[in-house]
């Protein structure tokens, strides 16, 4: 990493924390997606500004709890900057959306068509040099894949559940998936418009609706962003809360994937208990925090409501709970035939391309990719407790589902330990603003994987420029690889045992 | 001096016709009701599916622009052909006047003729679900026509008829333990379970459209078509039903001839087996997974096998 920075040899306009961030010119920059492209790096992110593209790499080569972060930025005057994509096809979907929002254009893209943008926003590039639109929409040309016997399925954006948007197209030979393309978008937010501008109370609020289901991650992850541009240290008892709810929600969110799945292999049996589960978190959390998903619980500077003693001891018997009624419903989920022939060997993701997309979370886990930010990249107070982080390399909808259970089995552990040595003290610091233009970065692990978060905060403490990754932005393009060669049929349970975020992708 | 009365095979059979339309809702709602229940969940009330279908009916048909006349007129041939094959089986009492016209192999060409005009309606609109659900459909139907052939051999070579009167008051006189028929009896499970749509082949309660096959082939359907198609499936889960009470279980059938009071009882037994097949159904289904389309073969071959055991071993048997 040391070289690379070294190898981008610009010096950074304002403070950047914790990790640099380095200009560098359109040679480094296309180098750079070489050295993405041989694996050296994991892009952990590529989104536009005004006037400059910015790059996340992350580097572990120096092995487990050892990862690196650095921050490349290109000026594009001209508004064009060499695509990374070209060469590092992780990247595709990240450079149309700036393309989108931005009017940036990637020189040699291979695939220029819009990604966020389906034309109905009346407004082209929100964040660059805006033009008009008639927002009528525009059409979408879908990837083709010919052949005799092949025909098209096209499913979305409304479905018959209640799940979110996205349109899915499947070239089908028979019952055998040929191709599937994705197309998302439909629900985007503006969040990044909405950020611009935003002063850090609320631009805290609206990372905290990015993903619904992961609010407690992206307000950590927001928060300790603007925490490193401004330089300030939270007290231990902060950091330890915080922990203790991203816990909660990893509990939640995994025991109710894991009934979900089961659910779409209409295996509802499980699917009723880990709901009675899920919700017993749910209630927990609101007990503790007075609201069911901790939403707006994590704020810049530390936490807005402290545990008391009988919220500790109402998770102490959740805990209890839990670690009785888990252990039977993961015997049923392995001993029931008929539901292990529907997940085992389905929607395999190879290896290589969990890594080549550096998938985070359980879709990167299942797949051999041991990478989990509370270990590699390690924020307090994760650095100073003992867990596992759980590697299957099956790739399979049993290996995601397995990886599930063991981390929620982690996570129990980690609350044991959390509620053991919580520290006394204040929960919160006044924030205020630095006197010049203030620069953080964070990576969060949210129960899907890895939260970017980019933040430049201008003298008196408004959002100039806030940017939030979600873990989904490298999990939906290998869900298409995934899917090949499986059955049609197959999908709805590939795709769950994936559950990427519509909301958090689409900004 | 009502004792003494004797029902005549028309009344009985009207008053049969009567109770499969009426009576099928019920059972369908039952289902659902156990299920919930076995999920922790209160469920719908055992009437809902009544409300559903006057809710249906009261509602406008939506028909695609696409949808030629046959469309139209599908649901309604498949809901007559499934009630007059339901009309068929001797449920509490055996003397039906139809039974003299139309025997088993009648009751499979009326089901495998509202198949395929359903198979046909979920291609006419030309939406790709349809499709799928008639394609799927006509997958399981191939496997699951022949099985049931198969086991109509097994049961007439027993009873030396394929006229269910006949066939029910042969094992009401009893023909003795034979392992043709138990093969006969699971296999007609597992048919049963395939053609109603039913887990492990198909989930009645999915919201997931690429993985339905009925309801795939259905989903172009609203109001009074959809209502009929609905009460049409609910006919044909009693129907199953019934026939397998007929057959392998006929204790309690009313013989032609008989007072009134024995056909007040044979309707009382008839509604407890079919509430047991219901509640054994149900709690089938909550402890399964459904299959990947394609071991739906396996399963149903399955059951065309022990439908070819079957036969040949009475053949076997009687030729020693």
């Amino acid at each position: 990493m040391q070289s690379m920075i070294k190898a981008m040899a610009g010096t950074p306009p304002h403070a950047h924390h914790p990790w640099p961030r380095r200009i560098v010119d359109a040679d480094t920059w296309s180098a750079l997606a070489a050295q993405l492209a041989e694996g050296r790096w994991t892009l952990a992110g590529l989104w536009g500004d005004a006037g400059a593209v910015h790059m996340a790499l992350l580097d572990m080569s120096r092995g487990e709890s050892q990862g690196e972060l650095a921050v490349a930025s290109l000026p594009c005057p001209t508004g064009q900057f060499p695509s990374v994509a070209r060469r590092h096809p992780p990247a595709h979907r990240l450079e149309r959306t700036i393309a989108d929002l931005f009017g940036l254009e990637p020189v040699g893209a291979p695939d220029d068509r819009p990604w966020l943008d389906h034309g109905r926003w009346r407004v082209g590039h929100p964040l660059g040099i805006t033009t008009e639109t008639s927002g009528e929409g525009a059409p979408y040309a879908f990837l083709t894949a010919e052949g005799e016997g092949l025909h098209r399925i096209g499913v979305g954006p409304v479905h018959a559940g209640i799940i979110e948007p996205g349109h899915f197209r499947f070239t089908a030979n028979g019952e055998t998936v040929v191709r599937l393309e994705e197309r998302l978008g439909y629900t985007h937010k503006g969040v990044e418009s909405l950020m611009a501008g935003a002063s850090l109370e609320r631009a805290a609020r609206l990372a905290g609706r990015i993903s619904g289901d992961s609010t407690v991650a992206y307000s950590i992850a927001f928060a300790r962003a603007a925490e490193a541009a401004l330089g300030i240290e939270i007290p231990a008892r902060a950091h330890w809360l915080r922990a203790l709810m991203a816990e909660l929600e990893r509990i939640a969110n995994h025991v109710g994937d894991i009934g979900a799945a089961c659910n779409d292999a209409a295996f509802a049996l499980m699917h009723a208990h880990t709901a009675v589960l899920r919700e017993r978190v749910l209630r927990q959390s609101s007990a503790c925090f007075g609201h069911r998903l901790m939403m707006d619980k994590v704020v810049p500077g530390g936490v807005a409501i402290d545990l008391d003693r009988a919220g500790a001891e109402g998770i102490r018997s959740l805990m209890a709970t839990i670690r009785q009624a888990f252990p039977p419903l993961i015997e049923l989920f392995d001993n029931t035939a008929s539901l292990q022939d529907r997940t085992v060997g389905a929607g395999i993701l190879s290896h290589a391309l969990a890594h080549q997309y550096g998938c985070g979370g359980y879709v990167g886990r299942a797949s051999g990719r041991a990478f989990d930010t509370r270990r590699d990249l390690a924020y307090p107070p994760y650095d100073s407790l003992r867990f596992d982080v759980p590697l299957f390399q099956e790739g399979d909808v049993n290996a995601r589902l397995w990886v599930r259970i063991r981390e929620v089995e982690q996570s129990l552990g980690l609350i044991d330990q959390l509620l053991e040595g919580m520290p006394s003290g204040d929960i919160s610091v006044a924030i205020g603003h630095g006197p010049e233009t203030r620069e953080g970065i964070a990576l969060v692990e949210g129960f899907r994987g890895d939260i970017l978060c980019w933040l430049r905060l201008d003298p008196t403490g408004i959002v100039e420029r806030c940017h939030l990754r979600d873990p989904s932005w490298f999990q939906w393009p290998v869900l298409e690889a995934a899917i090949e060669g499986n059955i049609v049929a197959d999908f709805p349970l590939c795709n769950k045992s994936f559950n990427c975020s519509y909301s958090g992708h689409d900004l | 001096m009502i004792d003494m009365l004797l029902i005549n095979g028309f009344s009985i059979q009207i008053s049969q016709m009567l109770l499969v339309l009426l009576f099928s809702p019920l059972l369908t709602g039952l289902v659902r009701k156990v299920k919930a229940r076995l999920l922790r969940r209160q469920g719908p009330p055992l009437l809902q599916p009544y409300r559903d279908l006057i809710r249906l009916a009261r509602k406008e048909a939506v028909v695609a622009e696409s949808a030629s006349w046959l469309f139209r007129i599908v649901p309604y041939i498949v809901f007559a052909a499934t009630w007059v094959a339901a009309a068929l089986i001797p449920t509490f009492a055996t003397g039906l006047l139809f039974s003299w016209s139309a025997d088993l192999i009648v009751i499979i060409a009326l089901l495998g003729s509202a198949r395929f005009f359903l198979a046909l309606a979920g291609m006419d609109v030309g939406t790709s679900f349809g499709g799928i659900g008639s394609s799927r459909e006509a997958m399981i139907a191939t496997l699951a026509e022949p099985a049931l052939i198969m086991i109509v051999f097994t049961i007439a070579l027993v009873a030396g008829s394929t006229q269910l009167s006949t066939v029910a008051n042969i094992m009401l006189a009893g023909v003795g333990l034979r392992v043709s028929l138990g093969m006969a009896l699971f296999a007609l499970v597992i048919v049963a379970l395939a053609e109603n749509a039913r887990m492990p082949v198909d989930n009645p309660a999915t919201h997931l459209e690429l993985t339905m096959v009925h309801e795939a082939m259905v989903l172009e359907y609203s109001g009074r078509h959809l209502a009929l198609l609905e009460l049409a499936s609910a006919i044909k889960l009693l129907l199953y039903c019934s026939l397998i009470a007929c057959v392998f279980v006929p204790w309690g059938l009313a013989p032609a001839g008989a007072p009134l009071h024995v056909h007040l009882i044979g309707a009382a037994v008839y509604i407890g087996k079919i509430g047991i097949a219901g509640c054994l159904l149900a709690i089938f289904e909550t402890l399964i997974a459904k299959m990947r389309v394609f071991r739906v073969p396996d399963f149903l071959g399955a059951a065309l096998m022990l439908g070819f055991l079957g036969t040949l071993l009475l053949f076997v048997s009687r030729s020693l």
